[in-house]
């Protein structure tokens, strides 16, 4: 399985990714530079954590302009698998193509910790190999990390499941305390309708050592590594 | 020509940084101070030969797509005639 890890001027997870990604048997990853218009052979697509433009404007709100982006676009129109972990997160949303907005976090503070986040439902490539419920320790690192969407938008994605991953406490149970940016419902991560789209402010790829505290990451790369070979078979 | 572009949190949006600067108002003693948000305020210089009917639009444009986010920002563009 080929990955395509996204750089723009001011990421800075992009070489985390692809370590990450390389220590995982059965995937190969490389760097496509934002100025490029294609993603080659990649089945699998990756917007890294970072600072894309300084976050210059709103975070992510200049990145979404870029060369590659009209790819990934139609790479995640067309079904492809992608991935936007913390600034890609905020990409994909003002891409649009996932629903709401990242905002300054309710604290002001810029938060860097271990996270407990839960698993809200296995339905889709990013955590068909993990139990509902299942506790996931990944760091977090951001000042703008906390999710917003309205209340339209909000039923909609708790409705259709859109809703992967929640922040919580060490038992799984979802609580003010356990939330550490202000986001609205606990929300780490959503995907899109289709479900191929998936943006979480955690940083998986800061999760796959056992040495760095935890290997949880691996568990949502391992994921798309088995989806791909599930649509394989299936085609 | 300057034109000017007033972006600002939707009031449904929670704006921490206008809350603690209103906190910090009232320490200073200004206890008025009910609410504050803090938006972002831009000067757009443009050369005087356009057509600025279709700078206009361009510029609504841009400020839909780039300038603001419509999922948690309003927007305000002044045009230069504006009177207002």
């Amino acid at each position: 399985m080929k990955f395509a890890v996204v750089q723009f001027p001011g990421s800075n997870c992009d070489q985390d990714c692809l370590a990450a990604l390389r220590g995982i048997d059965g995937i190969e990853a490389d760097y496509v530079w934002h100025k490029e218009t294609s993603l080659g052979e990649a089945d699998a697509i990756v917007l890294p954590g970072g600072f894309s433009y300084g976050d210059y404007l709103r975070c992510g709100a200049i990145a979404r302009f870029s060369p590659i982006m009209r790819a990934v676009i139609e790479a995640a129109r067309a079904g492809k698998m992608v991935i936007g972990i913390c600034n890609g997160f905020q990409i994909l949303c003002e891409a649009g193509l996932l629903p709401g907005a990242l905002v300054r976090n309710r604290s002001l503070h810029f938060v860097c910790a271990s996270v407990n986040t839960r698993v809200e439902t296995t339905d889709s490539p990013f955590l068909q190999g993990t139990t509902v419920g299942e506790i996931l320790q990944i760091p977090i690192a951001h000042g703008e990390g906390c999710y917003f969407a309205d209340e339209t938008t909000l039923r909609e994605l708790n409705e259709r499941q859109q809703v992967l991953l929640r922040y919580c406490d060490a038992k799984g149970k979802i609580t003010l305390a356990a939330n550490p940016n202000g986001s609205v419902e606990n929300i780490a991560g959503i995907c899109n309708r289709e479900r191929n789209v998936f943006g979480l402010m955690p940083h998986p790829d800061r999760a796959c050592e056992t040495r760095l505290g935890s290997r949880d990451g691996v568990k949502i790369f391992q994921s798309m590594l088995h989806s791909l070979g599930a649509i394989e078979a299936a085609a | 020509m300057k034109v000017k572009v007033f972006v600002t949190p939707k009031e449904t949006v929670l704006d921490p940084q206008g809350a603690a600067v209103r906190e910090a108002m009232q320490h200073l003693g200004f206890t008025a101070a009910r609410d504050v948000r803090i938006g972002r305020y831009l000067e757009i210089e443009l050369a005087d030969n356009g057509d600025v009917a279709a700078q206009e639009t361009k510029l609504r444009e841009l400020c839909r797509d780039l300038l603001s986010n419509p999922v948690i920002e309003d927007y305000r563009l002044e045009m230069p005639n504006d009177k207002s």
